[in-house]
């Protein structure tokens, strides 16, 4: 019964036509930003450019000191990557030590973890500012990851540990047999094997601190250290409604994760779908 | 007993086959959850009734942080406002979000391709997202010109600086962007429908509705639980895109608790105040997990 009928093709037409529609906004900015600085304050928003124009993208490239998109993209990779890498180490550890032990206090960690995930982060992002503000780490990319890696902790302890609970522990058990010791057999048996929830980790916590403005703007707020969309946001304010501009800022901000994205699209959907579910 | 001894007395029998870590492992991560989280939610919640500005003395204030936001009508029509943009955001991303999953699940041919352009805007930092649509709110931009082409000029404004509008102008904006996020979680869901089922109840008689209500629906409640919840606490907390698009204004109309923290606390110092405001929004996404567990939980249980 759910074979291709004429019903099907007229379903998935009408899908088309709405995906298209709702991808009218990213056409709109693309035309957009490939127009002259006159064309896009004179032509119709929908109209593509009569020549392309990379004028633009050549200024916000070349923009240098607080408005240096190009370094704050640096900052944003390094800020990124780093929690990355701190959220992958510290948080399988944690995980596979809570969720292969069976002691009272493995049960109580694993709770507490899971308790973080809810609590809402607004409240503790005052006392956290002052205190990284006292340790002089507002302003540092350093700090930054430091504050990541214990802020997206809980949701990486949470996908390691549903994922260690799946894994049998027949490759350890035979590791140890061999007279590995367990640090060994971690690193050489257990992290290789765990490589798609480290997928999972990275892409959604990856995700969140790429694309975040709101703890950017208050710990790196002012400094020399800007993230893509506080530097973006600064930008933005300085160039009063230059739309071709405006949009050659945004589209090379989203270039780096639509790149990632188009790669590794399964995997994202996947992340999403199946990795938020707890 | 405490653990510790009672290991050292049993260890030669009790020694497990193996080791799986050292406890020590864990450390780090726990450190991190409880400074990050814990210790510092509950310093926000003691700051929220004090009068601190982040410098020298500060006194104890009770309540009074709670009587200002609830006698300030600026600060009551964020709190308004952060309700709407939640609930209207979750309506609209689910209803939407499941007419997309099942407007391309199985069969359709393109389905993949679909899934993922639906999808894309999800992955895009709000703050650029924002933009775009600040640019297509303008008074000479797409959305005007739109209306203006089918002949609806009396409808055009400047959607941002209109006080009524500029809220829905506002909720459109994140709509766009998450609905592809309820759909792919609609499509794990969905997956889960028994076919069979459906194929007997088609041929039993039953309609499109029907199918839907009696056969689908059942069987992705986890998902509407799912995307509800998360769809919830994010509405919530939303702050990038009002920042962007209009800034709280025009004259605090689009103002919600996330955009009202920042200004209190890190624009104008008040520490204590801007953690009032925190923690009752705390409370209210809190409350609202409580209650959504509570509504999508099975009937069975």
């Amino acid at each position: 019964m759910f074979r291709y009928t004429k019903a099907t093709a007229v379903r998935e037409v009408i899908m088309w036509i709405i995906a298209l529609l709702m991808l009218l906004p990213m056409y709109i900015l693309v035309v957009t930003a490939l127009k002259s600085d006159e064309e896009a304050i004179t032509s119709s928003a929908i109209a593509p450019p009569t020549a392309i124009d990379f004028g633009a993208f050549v200024e916000v490239i070349t923009s240098t000191g607080r408005n240096s998109i190009m370094l704050a993209m640096l900052n944003s990779v390094i800020i990124t990557a780093g929690s990355i890498v701190g959220l992958v180490l510290l948080g399988s550890l944690c995980a596979y030590v809570i969720s292969r032990r069976t002691r009272t206090w493995s049960t109580f960690t694993f709770y507490l973890v899971l308790i973080a995930i809810v609590l809402p982060a607004q409240l503790g992002t005052v006392p956290l500012y002052i205190g990284a503000r006292n340790l002089g780490l507002t302003g540092s990319a350093f700090g930054m990851i430091l504050l990541w890696t214990g802020m997206m902790m809980p949701l990486a302890v949470f996908l390691y540990s549903s994922f260690f609970r799946g894994l049998s522990t027949e490759y350890e058990e035979a590791a140890t047999i061999d007279g590995a010791g367990p640090t060994k057999t971690f690193f050489r048996i257990v992290l290789p094997l765990m490589s798609p929830a480290t997928g999972t980790v990275a892409i959604l916590c990856g995700l969140i601190i790429w694309n975040d403005f709101f703890n950017s703007l208050i710990f790196l707020g002012g400094s020399n250290v800007q993230t893509l969309p506080v530097a973006m946001y600064t930008y933005v304010g300085s160039l009063i409604s230059a739309w071709n501009k405006i949009f050659a800022v945004v589209i090379i901000s989203m270039i780096p994760i639509l790149a990632f994205y188009m790669f590794a699209q399964k995997q994202f959907i996947q992340g999403y779908a199946g990795g938020l579910k707890g | 007993m405490p653990p510790g001894r009672h290991r050292i007395r049993t260890r030669p029998t009790k020694k497990p086959l193996i080791n799986y870590g050292h406890w020590w492992w864990a450390l780090p991560a726990i450190v991190l959850v409880v400074g990050v989280h814990y210790a510092a939610t509950l310093t926000g919640g003691f700051f929220a009734f004090t009068d601190w500005t982040g410098l020298g003395r500060w006194n104890w204030v009770g309540f009074e942080n709670f009587a200002r936001i609830f006698s300030d009508g600026k600060l009551t029509l964020a709190v308004w406002n952060t309700f709407l943009l939640a609930i209207g955001s979750v309506v609209l991303t689910n209803v939407v979000g499941i007419l997309f999953a099942l407007g391309i699940n199985r069969t359709l041919k393109s389905r993949y391709i679909l899934r993922t352009l639906l999808f894309m805007p999800v992955v895009l930092s709000p703050l650029a997202v924002a933009y775009v649509w600040k640019f297509i709110y303008q008074f000479d931009g797409p959305l005007n010109g739109f209306l203006g082409l089918i002949g609806l000029e009396s409808w055009q404004k400047t959607w941002l600086a209109d006080p009524n509008w500029s809220i829905w102008a506002i909720l459109v904006t994140i709509a766009w962007q998450s609905t592809g996020f309820t759909m792919v979680i609609y499509l794990a869901g969905l997956a889960s429908v028994p076919q069979e089922v459906e194929e007997a109840a088609a041929i039993d008689g039953a309609g499109v509705w029907g199918r839907f209500w009696h056969v689908v629906l059942p069987s992705i409640r986890p998902s509407v639980a799912i995307a509800t919840t998360l769809g919830i606490v994010q509405g919530l907390r939303i702050f990038d895109q009002i920042y962007a698009l209009t800034g709280g204004g025009p004259a605090g109309a689009t103002e919600t608790l996330a955009t009202q923290i920042y200004k209190q606390a890190f624009q104008l110092g008040q520490f204590g105040f801007g953690s009032a405001l925190a923690l009752v929004l705390t409370l209210v996404i809190l409350g609202f997990a409580v209650l959504q567990q509570y509504l999508t939980r099975s009937p069975k249980d």
